[in-house]
């Protein structure tokens, strides 16, 4: 909402200056985005009159003109416009000003090797009208006395744009705004006493509202004025109409603008020569179609408002008129329109046909219902006193009359939410000054809403108006207790904050990205879960929710890998969606690793990144959560995007009832598909939600401290096996011997090839023998390993390698 | 007695000369060697009269701990040179780089959640989450926002069914109403997360992040409300003094509604936080609304409180002076690194949030 200081002096007596208008209006919820001073720069735009025109001498449409404006040299200026001629008083424009219509700032330019200095403009440009063919031509009879002077009057009005909240319709006009300053104490609310029409004329023109389901029009009001003649607005009205950025158009555009902009009470002008017969409004049928003043054809659906005659719709009413019955300047009878229209049925309307306009605007956040005639009657009147003609009687249709809203108010109930206090007569005051009325009722008051006020319906709202009007530097600051009754995270939020660190301090560099992501990426990794698209996307490349994090980590992976690094580790911990439910969704912690380890290093050998390397993260990462590696067990199912061969599952524990993480090299034919180059992309997945959580602390969960001093001997062992064989399953035979004397199990050496059977492969394995009661002596170890041997054996197949 | 005066003198000059190890064990079996010179000159011991005898035993005993030790010093100092040569020859360019080492960084978003946490924790708030799909019910009707409220249009919804039923949230104030559905009042918790709305531009993202937060009690008001952002708002930038500003606005779920804008100042370039004339908003608050309340189930009559609303990209911006929104979520791995903090770095309330 666009104001000026004078405009609101209109409504306001007050003797504050600007400064104190710009905060007071912040202070009571009208916040000010932007102060703009407009005649600052309009002041530079000099009338001005044009000496001498020559021919440019490099182009033919240009001319070169000396031009006064006012001082003792000409100004030289390079013009393109057909209507430069000597003897023309039209507007300058100097360098350093700022053309009103583009925004751009003159500068001193050199136009096919001639110099201009400055500008003669069209109306177009200064936005005084839409016409740009050529420059202004100012009547010289008028204006020759003034060349040399600035052409905009002066004033010291600055623009105020207000940031006005969709509750409050009533300061979307002049007055509302003016109101709420008074009753926050800056200045006083001007009484306006508006001339009613009296008169006897009966409009020849008749309106109907039909009684239907839905009929989103409850009252229309309208006049008839006969025989005006539109023109040009006079200037107060130009002025006023331009000093808050707008376009002046004609008197009667710029009349029902002004009323609008003025008391917020939209109306349309029909030229009652287009009606065919009478007015009706009536839900519009499915398929009718109409002309807007947007130029734009609209097809309706069924029921929407529309203000329609014998020959069809004229216009979507409280939205949008129609060309068919617009106003132009050869208009003679006019029929004004001022109407009631339902917030909803304008909303929907709109939304449907997908049009906004200023009307649309204010009837969607309520019209004050009892405008109607105040709107008629300051319309007519200007209309009658610029354009002339003669008004009809005031024609009002109603199917619902409007009901004040009344509010029992219980004044303790400020102090109880404000935590501040002042008086029941402060209180009284505010509210009478907004409007209200208000009768005592016992320790209550029986309040009436005024009917501009659509937002007010409860008691609370009551309360805003006071804290508000009060000011909310009242409200007293209450320091906060430092008390916590709760701990402030549950175990699966300490877990993501946990995993989170946990990852990071192995080298992988946190990332944030989109919870959507391409559908063509999100292919390549969705595995068994349903696409979820989003219905509006922002971009074709963020169309569905992602299904797994690793297609957008890939795809950000190939963008810092196209900006030259090599090396890089970067994960995510967040959501990935399993269905377009709420809930429908599981916490990830992400990974990618691409590169080589140890590149261009003087003392390390390089080498790929490889799957121990991510496998190595996960492990330790859970282990470093507190889940014991001992239980971890380990198979091949993988979702179809890592390489079948080199990736893994992992569980918590052999029962395998959840997936814990997935690890492995990233499907080299997703890397071709998407062309991602790099020496290796390795990558894993852990389920937050499917780590088991422990309800004991991990303090809790650990064993009492309990170690052996007794000799303990380590034993080394080559097993034959099978090819297929995992080194899991070796391990966990030997384990299964005997927990309490075998511990720190390793496998040293992996060899297949000479002196090894084909399909078979040697694996060796070292590990301690250690008794918690005993030194065991040689017999008791050459059991230990005898069984061992046999364990192995009968459980995997395997011979021991002698 | 002038043999031994004259071994003596002989081998003092010998030693005081340069020696090597294997000269140096000649000598030493020249003189206590089976046959050497000290050892025969103990052998004469049995033949000297017993009245010299005890000077001459004692003598040659001096002698020889003298030459003892005088050999053993010499060997130990050749010793000591050599190994002290050969570490000499091992010396290598110590300013070769070290071990390649890698070093992970937290995403400041993450580290700004941490910071909040720790600050509201400390005055009693616990952690709440909520899905990142709502339905529209949870992210707009509970919230006082029913259809066709224009309010709707101050929130660019992505929808995910053309009924426009099911919707990614556009703020964390759904995490409200589960909450208050899930359990009883008094309520003191936060609730940080992802939050959509469909516009991109410099200062605005599809996704970003918010931090609701709601405390609802028997008599909680607006001066609570002020304190709790006051201290909080000090403490996340970390200084004693901030020009804070409430300021009337509108939600429709509380009223009254209050926006809050700090004190900034540009210095150098760089934006200084709680100075200066210039205002800059940062967050939406309020009174729960009642209607929010009755729609939980919570008796407004009986309860009340505030809730609020935080950007927290915007708020790491703020803290640490950066520009881009966008950037936060296009992974460019040298703004990672550059904006990233250590894994180790955790904000603590004992140790101060950040370093």
């Amino acid at each position: 909402m666009k104001i000026t200081f004078e405009w609101l002096k209109d409504h306001l007596n007050t003797n504050f200056k600007e400064e104190k208008l710009l905060e007071q209006l912040t202070n009571i919820g009208l916040e000010v985005e932007s102060v703009e001073n407009l005649s600052k720069d309009l002041d530079l735009f000099k009338v001005a009159k044009i000496i001498k025109t020559e021919k440019h001498p490099n182009a033919d449409r240009l001319k070169v003109c000396e031009v006064d404006i006012g001082g003792k040299e000409l100004k030289k200026v390079v013009c393109g416009a057909s209507n430069a001629r000597e003897g023309l008083i039209t507007i300058y424009a100097p360098p350093g000003a700022i053309v009103p219509k583009t925004k751009t700032r003159l500068v001193i330019a050199k136009i096919r090797d001639v110099t201009s200095y400055g500008m003669l403009c069209s109306e177009s440009e200064l936005n005084l009208s839409d016409e740009s063919d050529g420059i202004i031509e100012l009547s010289s009879s008028k204006y020759a006395k003034n060349v040399g002077k600035s052409y905009f009057p002066k004033s010291n009005s600055n623009l105020i744009d207000l940031s006005i909240t969709p509750n409050r319709p009533d300061c979307l006009g002049v007055r509302g705004i003016a109101r709420d300053l008074a009753a926050s104490g800056f200045g006083k609310l001007k009484y306006l006493k508006d001339k009613k029409i009296s008169s006897k004329l009966k409009p020849n023109l008749k309106v109907k509202i039909n009684k239907e389901k839905g009929q989103g029009c409850t009252v229309f009001g309208s006049c008839l004025i006969t025989n005006v003649k539109n023109t040009e607005s006079p200037k107060w009205l130009k002025d006023k109409i331009v000093s808050i950025g707008q376009k002046p158009i004609s008197a009667i555009v710029d009349i029902t603008n002004y009323v609008m902009l003025d008391i917020n009470r939209p109306l349309h002008a029909y030229d009652a020569d287009k009606i065919e017969k009478g007015i009706i409004v009536r839900n519009s049928k499915p398929g009718e179609e109409f002309t807007a003043l947007d130029n734009k054809n609209y097809k309706l659906e069924k029921g929407m408002c529309v203000i329609s005659d014998n020959k069809g719709v004229l216009g979507l009413g409280g939205i949008i008129g129609g060309t068919r019955s617009g106003t132009e300047f050869d208009t003679k009878n006019i029929l004004l329109e001022s109407a009631y229209f339902e917030p909803r049925s304008i909303r929907n309307a709109a939304k449907k046909l997908n049009i906004d306009t200023d009307a649309k605007f204010r009837f969607e956040r309520g019209i004050d219902p009892l405008s109607i005639e105040d709107g008629l009657n300051k319309a007519a009147f200007l209309i009658k006193e610029i354009c002339g003609g003669s008004i009809s009687k005031v024609d009002i249709q109603k199917v619902e009359n409007f009901k004040v809203t009344n509010i029992k108010f219980d004044p303790t109930l400020f102090e109880q939410i404000s935590g501040f206090k002042i008086s029941t007569k402060e209180m009284l005051k505010i509210l009478e000054d907004l409007g209200f009325q208000y009768k005592k009722e016992k320790k209550y008051f029986k309040l009436s809403v005024p009917s501009w006020r659509p937002d007010i319906s409860q008691e609370i709202d009551i309360i805003e108006e006071l804290v508000r009007i009060s000011g909310y530097d009242k409200i007293k600051t209450i320091n906060p207790i430092k008390e916590r009754n709760k701990s402030t995270l549950n175990q699966t939020q300490k877990l993501f904050h946990f995993l989170q660190r946990s990852v990071a301090s192995k080298g992988y560099l946190e990332a944030i990205t989109w919870s959507f992501t391409d559908s063509n990426y999100n292919e390549h990794f969705k595995g068994s879960n349903k696409v979820i698209k989003i219905v509006n996307p922002i971009s074709s490349e963020l169309d569905v929710l992602r299904n797994s994090i690793f297609s957008n980590l890939i795809m950000y992976m190939g963008k810092n890998l196209d900006r030259g690094f090599k090396d890089l580790s970067i994960f995510e911990i967040g959501p990935i969606f399993t269905g377009s439910n709420p809930g429908q969704q599981n916490t990830l912690v992400c990974g990618l690793s691409a590169g080589k380890k140890s590149r261009l290093s003087w003392i390390e050998k390089e080498r790929n990144v490889d799957v121990f390397d991510v496998k190595r993260d996960v492990v330790q990462t859970l282990v470093e959560a507190g889940y014991n590696s001992d239980s971890f067990f380990i198979d091949r199912e993988v979702p179809n995007y890592y390489h079948p061969g080199k990736s893994g599952r992992l569980f918590l524990n052999k029962e395998k009832d959840h997936v814990a993480a997935y690890f492995g090299e990233i499907h080299p034919n997703i890397l071709k598909k998407i062309d991602l180059k790099t020496d290796s992309l390795i990558g894993f997945e852990i389920f937050l939600d499917n780590l088991k959580l422990s309800k004991k602390t991990l303090n809790d969960q650990k064993k009492k401290f309990h170690v052996s001093d007794y000799q303990k001997s380590e034993r080394d062992f080559a097993f034959i096996v099978d090819k297929n064989i995992n080194s899991q399953d070796l391990i966990n035979a030997v384990s299964s011997v005997d927990h309490n004397l075998i511990s720190n199990i390793k496998v040293f050496d992996v060899y297949e090839g000479e002196n090894i059977p084909e399909n078979q492969k040697s694996i060796a394995i070292n590990l301690t023998i250690q008794s918690l009661d005993k030194t065991l002596n040689e017999s008791d170890l050459e059991k230990i390993n005898k069984l061992i041997i046999q364990t192995v054996e009968n459980k995997t197949g395997a011979k021991i390698r002698s | 007695m002038s043999d031994l005066k004259k071994i003596k003198d002989e081998f003092l000059t010998k030693l005081k000369g340069k020696l090597n190890l294997s000269e140096i064990n000649q000598m030493k079996s020249d003189l206590f060697g089976k046959n050497g010179l000290v050892s025969s000159q103990f052998k004469k011991i049995g033949s000297i009269t017993e009245t010299e005898r005890k000077k001459f035993a004692s003598d040659l005993n001096i002698i020889k701990d003298e030459l003892q030790n005088l050999i053993e010093t010499k060997i130990n100092e050749i010793q000591n040179t050599e190994i002290n040569e050969k570490l000499e020859k091992e010396k290598i360019d110590i300013t070769l780089p070290e071990r390649s080492f890698v070093r992970g960084k937290i995403h400041p978003v993450s580290q700004t959640i941490d910071e909040i946490s720790s600050i509201f924790s400390e005055i009693g708030f616990s952690v709440e989450e909520g899905p990142d799909v709502e339905n529209e019910y949870n992210n707009f009707t509970a919230l006082n926002t029913p259809d066709n409220h224009p309010a709707r249009d101050m929130h660019d919804t992505f929808y995910l069914d053309e009924k426009k039923e099911k919707l990614l949230r556009t703020h964390t104030s759904p995490v409200q109403i589960r909450t208050m559905l899930k359990d009883k009042p008094p309520f003191k918790i936060i609730a940080p997360g992802r939050t959509y709305r469909s516009d991109s531009d410099q200062t605005h993202a599809p996704m970003f992040h918010q931090v609701e937060g709601l405390h609802i009690d028997k008599d909680i008001n607006m001066g609570h409300l002020k304190g709790c952002l006051n201290y909080f708002i000090k403490e996340f930038f970390e200084v004693d003094k901030i020009k804070m500003r409430f300021r009337p606005s509108h939600f429709p779920f509380t009223e009254p509604s209050a926006e809050v804008d700090i004190g900034f100042e540009i210095k150098d370039g760089k934006i200084v936080i709680g100075e200066g004339d210039q205002w800059l908003e940062i967050l939406g608050c309020g009174m729960v609304h009642p209607n929010v309340l009755k729609n939980v189930k919570v008796d407004p009559t009986k309860y009340q409180g505030y809730a609020f609303g935080i950007g927290i990209d915007r708020l790491a911006m703020l803290k640490y002076g950066i520009n881009d929104l966008r950037a936060f979520f296009e992974c460019d791995y040298r703004w990672l690194n550059h904006f990233g903090f250590d894994p180790l770095d955790v904000p603590t309330n004992y140790r101060g949030l950040s370093r």
